[in-house]
Order: structure tokens, then sequence, then C-alpha cells
């Protein structure tokens, strides 16, 4: 490893030759309000789909979230993306947007969309990708809602 | 036979619930100077995590502390149906009047369960509020 470093840094290109794609994950967390409610339909019909989680005044959750994104790391520097980078990154387009608020009424990217974990994993991504350097590619948004459940979206 | 030894036993379980902290005598500017981003008007939640702990000497006859799914079915009945997936501050009578602080929370939990364990028996309540903040009642 320390002879591909020393390799990239003598020739700017070692990395690229290589084509050495790297994986790299910031894990965020998140608190928030949220229920599953469906407008179109009727009260029972939301309970009898939803459960307990159509409750009117709202539940919540602690969500932990992993974004991996994809990429060369720079030969000058190593890095695929300085982390601290794309942790303002997430902190900036997701965290502010999201953190001790309500998903359902608060969130604009949520607006008019049922607020289940698999969408509100979709619409993290799409706060993301606007707004990554083109030099790397986001992989897969993952979301925990509780430490048992989870979603992965990986962008199609 | 191990009477006149204490033991703990512990039952964890979890719920999901919304809240917000405010204090209805204090203006909007002071309930966000002190509880901050907790005081947002639209709530937010947490998976809350508890852990019941029931200390006293093992019975001689079952060699339990408390059978575990008697606490279990305490614990579900008296909090978990309670709790679960509701907004503490306007489903849970308990906090008509009380912020709905973990510190409060863990209180109101152990108030729920004492009648139902013996009085032979220490009863604490630890609640995580996340992963990284959590309380224990009685200290």
């Amino acid at each position: 490893m320390r002879s591909f470093y020393r390799a990239c840094l003598l020739y700017p290109n070692f990395a690229k030759i290589f084509d050495a794609m790297v994986y790299l994950t910031r894990v965020e967390h998140f608190n928030a309000a949220h229920k599953l409610f469906n407008p179109a339909w009727s009260r029972q019909k939301n309970e009898d789909v939803f459960g307990k989680c159509a409750n009117e005044n709202w539940h919540g959750h602690n969500y932990e979230l992993y974004v991996t994104i994809k990429g060369q790391p720079d030969p000058e520097t190593g890095f695929v993306l300085d982390v601290k980078k794309l942790s303002g990154i997430i902190k900036e387009q997701v965290l502010e947007k999201l953190d001790h608020l309500n998903l359902n009424v608060d969130v604009d990217f949520m607006q008019g969309k049922m607020c289940s974990t698999e969408n509100l994993a979709i619409g993290i991504w799409e706060q993301l990708e606007q707004v990554l350097p083109e030099d790397v590619q986001l992989h897969c948004v993952k979301l925990y809602e509780t430490p048992r459940i989870f979603v992965e979206y990986y962008g199609k | 036979m191990y009477m006149n030894k204490r033991v703990a036993v512990f039952r964890k379980e979890h719920f999901n619930a919304a809240h917000r902290l405010y204090n209805r005598q204090w203006d909007d500017a002071t309930n966000f100077r002190v509880f901050g981003k907790c005081s947002n008007p639209h709530y937010h939640g947490h998976n809350y995590e508890l852990e019941v702990r029931v200390t006293g000497e093992p019975q001689a006859d079952t060699g339990f502390v408390m059978d575990m799914k008697v606490l279990s079915d305490l614990i579900q009945q008296y909090v978990i149906e309670h709790f679960d997936h509701k907004n503490l501050n306007l489903d849970i009578p308990e906090f008509k009047d009380i912020n709905p602080t973990a510190e409060n929370i863990a209180v109101v939990i152990y108030n729920l369960l004492r009648p139902h364990v013996s009085e032979k028996q220490e009863l604490r309540i630890r609640l995580y509020e996340t992963p990284r903040n959590f309380v224990e009642y009685p200290a």
C-alpha cells in the first residue's frame, strides 16, 4: 500500500491508471417526528394499512444515516473526498432540513410525499446528488428508522 | 440455593414517540433559548430504549428474582401500549402539565410500574432517549 501511494506522489496519474474505485461512507443521525397517513384515504383505511404509525398526533424516531460515495483517491491528498467536506454537505443539505423537525410538516422536499423511510431515503439522495462535486458519485443512502429497520437506495 | 443474595434482573424494551420541550409559562423566544431545536413547534421524535431493573433475592421455590415474562407483560401493558407511536405532549395525560424530558419520562414510567412490582424488590428505570443520552431513576 505504501508503494502504491509513493507511486501516486511520484506519478500523479498512477491511481487513475489503476482505476482504483473506493467507497467512502459518512454516518450521521437526526431525530424527527412523522406519521404515515395518506390524505386520499379515510382515517379507517389509514389505520388498517399503517396501524399505530398513522397516529394523528405523530410519533418519532432516531434516524441513523449512512451516506456512501464512490470515486478515485486523489493522488495528491489520497482522499476520495475530504470527509469534512462531505460532512458539511450532509449537514447543510440534509440535517439542517430534518433534525428535530416534523417530516410531514416542516420539510420542503417531502411535501406531497408519504413520509416512509423509503421515500425519505430517495429524498435525501436527491438533496445530496445535486451538490456533490462532479468527480465523485453518490453510491448509496442507507437509512435506519430504528435499530432493526433500515432501507438502502442506490439511485435507481 | 442462593437466598439472601441480592441479584438485579433487567428487561429491555423500546418505544417510538414524538415530543417537544416547551414550558408554557415562557414565551417562544425563552423556550428556544433554553431548549433550542427541541422546542420546535411541530415536534420531533426518538426511538426510546428502556431498561427496567428489578433487584431482590431469588425466591426459594423458583430461583427467580421476578419472572421475566411477568415483568415483560407489565412493561408492555403499562408502558409500551401507553407510549408507543404516541405524542408524549398530546396523547399522554401524565405530561399534560409536565415537560416530557427524558428525566420526567423515567419518573412517570417508574410510577406506572411501581404498584405492580413487589415492595420487597427495588425498581430502577434507565431510559435512553438517543444512543448517547440516557437517564436513571431513582438516582
